[in-house]
């Protein structure tokens, strides 16, 4: 019984921490280029109304998803071009970003609440594996997002720490100045790493509106942005950790909806993902400062050569 | 005047204007470098050396004036294209990413393999160890090495951009004398390779060391492109500073009055936790300069954040005018009369702050300056018109962020607030590091100055010279302990030296 409860939790875990794991990814590049944005929930909620807009209109899943990564990005742009051009707050621009994704995707989404998904993704069947007692289910019976995640988060992985690409997007963030004295173009690699954050953020939301939840409700990613920025933080920075924070936030959640019906007050369970995330912060913040992987040590610095 | 398309000419800069806010930092420079020749930049602090340099690496763009390099005109209008024209920089600061590894910041911005690109590096830091003696650990990080190491990596970076045109900004600023004396060894080796060297420098020893030509900046203008061979230092030194220069210092007899700091032995542990002071015991009185020698790293920083109350002692005692402080928060000591001039100058400021409010950063919730809740600006400002009269410091407004002031300018508003209401213990860790010699001359006549009004001195210095200069009595420390303490007329440089090395020993007495 136990047994079988907790396989329940962990076989729901990996799709409900895939929408999380997309938003990371794109923040913890971005981050790592030395701009935070904190518009992830905007970016995530409009993603997840263009995709069923889209995929609504076309009867085209695919093309939904790819029409969520173009409105993420567009997003990001916005948010590139405040903070990296015109050196606006990064907080603020950010936070602009969200209340702005938020009010853009509700009216716009207005004519989509309550209406019936026209295609569903189906889930892989990898002949053999899939079959397999316990693992099968576990493993390989999941829809291709959830396996597209893992494969960015390990080729992320790749980039970031063996390729020219993660040196130069780590120094930039590390330090722009450094960059720029060797002619590395801090500014284009800053907004390049802030529109692929858009992308990752507006496919998170995607997954949510068309593979995971299959409708459009309005405000329907509760806070996954907000999480986003927190697991962010917990993984270090590093795209293998943020597969293990996003997956665990996964359990948090579907935790919350697999114990409303023994009788806990559902306030005190919508709570969860929260009172997880200060905790979480809370412990890895300690072993940031004690590993020396602090957060990038230009973060939130809008550079100028000339300045000093 | 020859022609600046001349070949044989590495670099001609002509009628260069460079204006900052308040400052017009370069004006109608013209400088030249032949080909092939190690050329001294000498000027003061503020003089406008950096600022030359970085308009020819691309970092600044020149309000007027034309470049030509290796007899071409060129607009250089970002590192990469001073990079594209053979020329490396080596900045004032180290530009380096301080989490990375050696061979991540050698590769950065290189078009080496897209994969494992580190590979290079190992291969590029290998073959500059043979050729120029430049060695470091390709997997080392960047925070773990000494600034002599880091300055290796820095020149690695521009030898692999294939630099011709090396420019080095106060290059030994950092480093200790065995450090310096090879490097001066690598950079004559480059020279002799074909390399041109441009060598930013305010210290005149350094200037004969090395160069063939040096120019001369100050106050923005070029007074003078002199041969080397035919100059000297006095000569050298009133071009620089337009005033002569006192290479020694009138030093009366001290009168030392009563004990005011008892250090009773002290241990302190470092950042990683392991023992840096180890049982430290001395003692400073009034009207005296107790000078600590010894190489850096060997517990001063340690032992000067204990003393402040900046760091926590794990055992001993420390004692003010017999009253024991150990362990006092800053505040506390700050009360009592204690001073601190800290050796990295960040940390002794609030670097966006004005002048005037880093002057009062240790009084601001006092009268006058603070009324109630409130800052009184008037006061403040008039406090500050009077320190910077008084201390010289230039600057365009009291109300200027201190980062913008030149390294002299900003030591000299530290000092200003340390010792404007006369503390009973100064404490003055590396107090002219980076400094030229007028502001170096400066503030050691006010650190004797202080002495004979009766202020107790501890001074941590790694130029002995400046040791000698000014101590009554010197402590040379050594891997967390003192070696010895010797009254400073018995000090000679060669038993110093010994027991900087950990090769002697003196058997410490009260007497000493
Ligand atoms: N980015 C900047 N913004 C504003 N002022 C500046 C800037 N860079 C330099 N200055 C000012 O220009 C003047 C010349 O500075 P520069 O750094 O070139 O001096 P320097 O000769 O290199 O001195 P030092 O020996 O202290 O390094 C100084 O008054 C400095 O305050
Ligand atoms: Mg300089």
């Amino acid at each position: 019984m136990i047994v079988e409860f907790i396989l329940l939790v962990l076989k729901a875990a990996i799709p409900a921490g895939t929408p999380l794991l997309f938003g990371t990814l794109g923040e913890v590049t971005a981050e790592r280029s030395g701009v935070l944005n904190l518009g992830v929930e905007g970016m995530m909620i409009v993603g997840a109304v263009t995709a069923f807009g889209v995929t609504y209109t076309t009867g085209n899943i695919w093309l939904g998803l790819a029409a969520a990564a173009l409105a993420g990005s567009l997003l990001a742009l916005v948010h590139a071009f405040a903070s990296i051009t015109l050196r606006v707050n990064q907080v603020v621009s950010g936070l602009a970003l969200t209340m702005l994704g938020l009010g853009v995707s509700g009216l716009v989404g207005k004519r989509f609440i309550g209406m019936p998904p026209r295609t569903r993704l189906a889930p892989l069947t990898l002949p053999g594996l899939s079959d397999l007692p316990v693992i099968g289910p576990l493993f390989f019976r999941y829809d291709p997002m959830v396996y597209l995640a893992i494969i960015l988060a390990l080729v992320l992985w790749f980039m970031m720490y063996k390729t020219r690409w993660g040196i130069t997007l780590r120094s930039v963030g590390e330090s722009p100045a450094t960059a720029d004295a060797l002619g590395v173009p801090v500014f284009r690699v800053r907004y390049l790493a802030v529109l692929f954050g858009g992308l990752m953020a507006g496919l998170g939301g995607a997954y949510l509106s068309v593979v995971y939840t299959t409708a459009w409700i309005e405000g329907m990613t509760a806070g996954a942005g907000w999480i986003v920025i927190a697991l962010t933080i917990f993984a270090m920075w590093d795209p293998v950790r943020a597969m293990l924070g996003a997956y665990l936030f996964g359990g948090v959640r579907v935790l919350q909806y697999r114990l409303q019906p023994l009788g806990i007050s559902p306030n005190l369970l919508n709570m969860l993902p929260f009172i997880f995330t200060i905790l979480v912060l809370m412990l890895s913040t300690g072993e940031v400062i004690r590993r020396r992987v602090g957060a990038p040590a230009a973060l939130m610095q809008p550079y100028t050569r000339e300045e000093r | 005047m020859p022609n600046p398309s001349e070949p044989h000419l590495a670099v001609a800069m002509h009628g260069i204007v460079k204006r900052f806010p308040g400052v017009l930092a370069n004006d109608h420079i013209s400088f030249e470098v032949r080909a092939g020749e190690i050329h001294a930049l000498l000027g003061e602090n503020g003089a406008g050396k950096t600022t030359l340099m970085n308009i020819l690496y691309g970092i600044y763009q020149p309000d007027e004036g034309i470049i030509y390099v290796k007899g071409k005109r060129a607009t250089i209008r970002s590192p990469r294209d001073a990079i594209r024209l053979g020329i490396g920089m080596v900045h004032q600061q180290y530009r380096l990413v301080s989490t990375h590894t050696v061979a991540e910041n050698v590769v950065l911005g290189l078009p080496v393999s897209f994969f494992f690109p580190e590979r290079a590096a190992r291969r590029w830091l290998e073959e500059f160890s043979q050729k120029y003696g430049l060695s470091v650990d390709p997997n080392a990080r960047i925070w773990q090495l000494s600034a002599g190491e880091q300055q290796r990596v820095e020149i690695i970076k521009a030898l692999c951009r294939g630099a011709d045109i090396l420019i080095l900004d106060e290059p030994t600023s950092m480093l200790t004398p065995g450090e310096i004396d090879e490097l001066l060894g690598i950079i004559r080796r480059m020279a002799a390779e074909g390399h041109t060297i441009i060598f930013i420098t305010h210290k005149l020893d350094e200037v004969f060391a090395i160069s063939e030509r040096v120019t001369v900046l100050r106050q923005g203008k070029v007074v003078a492109t002199l041969e080397t061979a035919q100059t000297d230092k006095t000569s050298l030194a009133r071009l620089m500073v337009g005033r002569d220069v006192i290479f020694r210092l009138e030093k009366k007899p001290a009168q030392p009055g009563e004990v005011v700091l008892r250090v009773e032995a002290l241990h302190v542990l470092d950042d990683r936790r392991l023992p840096a002071v180890k049982g430290v015991s001395l003692t400073v009185s009034a009207g005296e300069i107790l000078g600590i020698a010894g190489v850096a790293g060997n517990g001063q920083r340690e032992l000067v954040e204990a003393l402040v109350g900046l760091r926590k002692s794990q055992r001993g005692r420390v004692f003010l005018k017999g009253q024991e402080v150990t362990n006092q928060p800053p505040r506390a000591l700050i009360e009592q009369g204690v001073c601190y001039i800290p050796g990295e100058r960040a940390m002794g400021l609030a670097p966006g702050l004005s002048v005037a409010e880093n002057l009062i950063l240790k009084d601001y919730c006092q009268e006058p300056f603070a009324r109630g809740a409130f800052l009184d600006y008037a006061v403040i400002n008039a406090h500050a018109n009077r320190l910077v009269d008084q201390y010289s410091v230039t600057t365009p407004s009291p109300a200027t962020p201190v980062k913008l002031l030149s390294g002299g300018n900003i030591q000299r508003v530290i000092l200003a607030r340390e010792t404007c209401q006369s503390p009973t213990l100064l404490i003055a860790a590396y107090p002219t590091s980076g400094l030229d010699v007028g502001a170096t001359e400066y503030i050691r006549q006010l650190i004797l100055q202080q002495r004979d009004q009766g202020t107790a001195v501890l001074l941590v210095s790694e130029d002995l010279e400046e040791i000698l200069q000014l101590s009554d009595r010197i402590a040379v420390m050594f891997e967390g302990e003192i070696m010895g303490i010797l009254p400073a007329h018995q000090a000679d440089l060669g038993t110093i030296g010994m027991m900087m090395a950990g090769a002697q020993r003196i058997p410490m007495s009260e007497a000493a």
